[in-house]
């Protein structure tokens, strides 16, 4: 008998929903549940209907409007044209193809990415997709979910399935216990900035080790939603008893006898002691100080604790030269301490930092302080009507406001500046968000990534901040 | 999907690394609810100044590359967002081939989708084509051999997965293809799921209570 590799979670997630294969190493994948938003799915829904095809599945997508909606009260009210058109879309493909519609309107309304987990939707063990790259934030779960097109998001309405090519198994573990005030942002920016942009292409990341297992679900949810910026579609945490607990009793999660089948063959996905990854990396937890990206792409990112790079010093020619683009585009000379870069604005929020804890977070450090003057202003965006219901119960709101904050309802908002809430030319941004792309938060706008305590650290300073000094007075 | 051939043009230099989709297509053109015109904002901020005037150094804007259906990039082309607004707005400027060293995943996939075909290439090989198109001298890329050719000869050989080579040549719409020949093992897994796994099914998303409301 030849001798057989354990298998990763990944390869055990694939192989129970591997319908057919189709080439070696690419097999017709089935989904089991889709989430659907305002701006990837119009043109899907139209192939559709010209095609005179039903969706195959409604009981199994889910649609919510989020990177369009206005964060302002009276959000059903949207002045942009080209918003509302899009928004009324979706409502209408959802009314003529039936598919359940969270609708503007609707308090449980928020991000995809948010809603999915709060509303017991994320289970472990499904396959979840999304026309979003970030729906890779579902694999907090154990879920193998990842980030599609628009003709996929089509072929997964009309058929329920994707015909995928196998990626290849990368094992990221962080190891030991984080550093006082260093949270999952900070893993994930340490993790890009070890592996660059591009370093899991093509690769499904397991997180494992003890810092990762520490991790509360929101925690988890900040780290796998940040692996589609070190290239990886997908990143997976092999589901606990903290997965259990945070999932149990939500609106479409199994309950009574089922609850119980369910985590009976929950309890067994996990990688085998014995399974060989094509990849792994070991970060010691311990040696990660609080991030913050000082360039135009996620992986030129720092210690808040050191100095904007000289581009001279790196040997790749092409590292360098989008190192200069870079600190061109964000006005920043070499050598310049990251603490005294000043600020214009910040964001708390987006799929990557806008729950409770994240929220919570900021709040602890913007509690009985003050905006700096040179802060136009600070954004905090909750990721869901419910998050944001939670928020006000804890009194957040009123410290939050107290602090000179804006305090908005839930969407995508400046994380992508789809709808107004935008940083504007040549401002510079603290942002909980995902990318640091050249006018990603608005055309010519300059975003510097950090943790939500990192970001209030700056709102009250005015300045990059090292979150540990606001948090030791 | 739109049948692919032999593409001949001159290669439009674009040597850089991490080209993110927010480059290719600004989030504010992705209001859109149609494929087409998206090559208005195509590259938006590479063939504009800061003040929004056309910049005459950007590859983009000069005439020698107007009618290019051929970009050749650096590594990791594509990164970031899954919008497939990125393959529409490089179909809108007449692109059907981009070589790169390498290629996001999501991009990779949506180009497919649209009949762009992706060639992976070594940094030197890139190197070499960009000065062709730097010299204004075209390269022919044949999907029928998988390689591509030089005005002096020489060539260079790609690797492609056999499917999507078929599919590009043939021009096959993938939904019909799979209802047509997957639809009964599809069937057959539900019914099999819905025994190994029946909370899969019993937890249907219409079991949410939800109202009908639209935006005025």
């Amino acid at each position: 008998m030849s001798e057989r590799k354990g298998s990763t979670l990944y390869d055990r997630i694939w192989q129970a929903h591997r319908v057919r294969d189709l080439a070696p190493g690419t097999a017709l994948i089935y989904i089991d549940r889709h989430l659907v938003h305002e701006v990837t799915s119009p043109q899907a829904f139209e192939a559709l209907a010209a095609a005179g095809r039903s969706v195959r599945r409604v009981d199994a997508t889910l649609a919510v409007p989020d990177h369009n909606v206005p964060t302002t009260p009276q959000r059903e009210r949207i002045d942009d044209l080209l918003s509302r058109r899009q928004l009324k879309t979706l409502v209408e493909n959802c009314a003529r193809f039936e598919v359940p519609l969270i609708a503007i309107d609707d308090p449980r309304q928020g991000i995809v990415h948010v809603i999915g987990p709060e509303q017991g939707l994320t289970q472990p063990g499904m396959t979840i997709v999304c026309g979003d790259s970030h729906t890779s934030t579902h694999g907090a779960f154990g879920a193998l979910a990842f980030g599609i097109g628009t003709s996929e998001v089509e072929h997964v309405l009309a058929t329920q399935t994707l015909a995928l090519k196998k990626a290849r198994n990368m094992r990221i573990r962080i190891e030991g216990t984080p550093g006082f005030g260093v949270t999952a942002k900070d893993m994930a920016l340490a993790v890009i900035g070890r592996i660059g942009a591009g370093g899991a292409t093509g690769h499904v990341i397991e997180y494992a080790g003890s810092a990762v297992r520490s991790l509360s679900m929101e925690g988890r949810m900040t780290l796998c939603n940040m692996s589609i910026e070190a290239g990886g579609r997908a990143g997976l945490v092999a589901p606990d008893e903290t997965t259990f607990a945070w999932l149990k009793g939500r609106p479409l999660a199994p309950s009574g006898a089922m609850w119980e089948r369910a985590i009976a063959a929950w309890r067994s996905l996990a990688s085998d002691a014995d399974a060989v990854f094509d990849s792994e990396v070991t970060i010691e937890a311990a040696e990660i100080a609080p991030q913050v990206t000082w360039g135009t792409s996620p992986e030129q990112v720092a210690p808040i604790t050191s100095h904007v790079p000289d581009p001279a010093h790196l040997e790749d020619e092409a590292g360098r030269r989008a190192a200069e683009a870079a600190l061109a585009y964000m006005d920043l000379k070499p050598g310049t301490p990251l603490e005294e870069i000043t600020i214009d604005q910040v964001f708390i929020g987006s799929c990557t930092n806008s729950r409770i804890e994240d929220l919570r977070a900021a709040a602890t450090i913007l509690k009985g302080r003050r905006r700096a003057p040179n802060v136009k202003r600070v954004l905090v965006v909750p990721g869901s009507g419910l998050v944001k219901r939670q928020a006000e119960a804890e009194g957040l709101d009123r410290i939050f406001i107290a602090a000179g904050c804006e305090w908005r309802e839930a969407g995508c908002s400046m994380c992508l500046a789809m709808n107004p809430d935008k940083v504007p030319p040549g401002e510079r941004c603290a942002s909980t968000s995902n990318r640091n792309f050249v006018g990603r938060q608005g055309p010519g706008a300059r975003t510097h990534l950090l943790s939500p305590a990192m970001a209030a650290a700056a709102a009250v300073t005015g300045r990059l901040t090292d979150v540990r000094r606001l948090l030791s007075s | 999907m739109q049948a692919f051939t032999n593409v001949t043009a001159i290669p439009i230099p674009l040597v850089r690394d991490n080209i993110d989709t927010d480059i290719i297509i600004p989030a504010r053109y992705l209001k859109t609810v149609s494929r087409k015109g998206l090559g208005e904002g195509a590259f938006y901020t590479l063939r504009h100044r800061d003040d929004g005037i056309p910049d005459p150094a950007s590859p983009f804007n000069q005439a020698r590359f107007k009618d290019s259906a051929i970009l050749v990039a650096g590594d990791n082309f594509g990164c970031g967002s899954s919008r497939e607004h990125a393959a529409w707005a490089l179909v809108d400027l007449g692109i059907r081939v981009v070589i790169a060293e390498s290629f996001a995943d999501i991009f990779d996939s949506n180009a497919f989708k649209n009949g762009i075909l992706t060639v992976t290439l070594p940094r030197p090989a890139i190197s070499r084509i960009a000065a062709e198109g730097e010299a204004g001298r075209a390269v022919e890329v044949s999907l029928e051999e998988c390689r591509v050719r030089l005005a002096d000869g020489t060539t260079y050989g790609f690797e492609i997965d056999p499917f999507r080579r078929r599919c590009l040549l043939e021009g096959l719409d993938e939904v019909a293809l799979t209802l047509a020949e997957h639809g009964e093992a599809i069937a057959a897994f539900e019914a099999e799921q819905r025994e190994r796994a029946p909370w899969l099914w019993e937890t249907p998303t219409n079991a949410l209570t939800l109202t009908k409301s639209a935006p005025r």
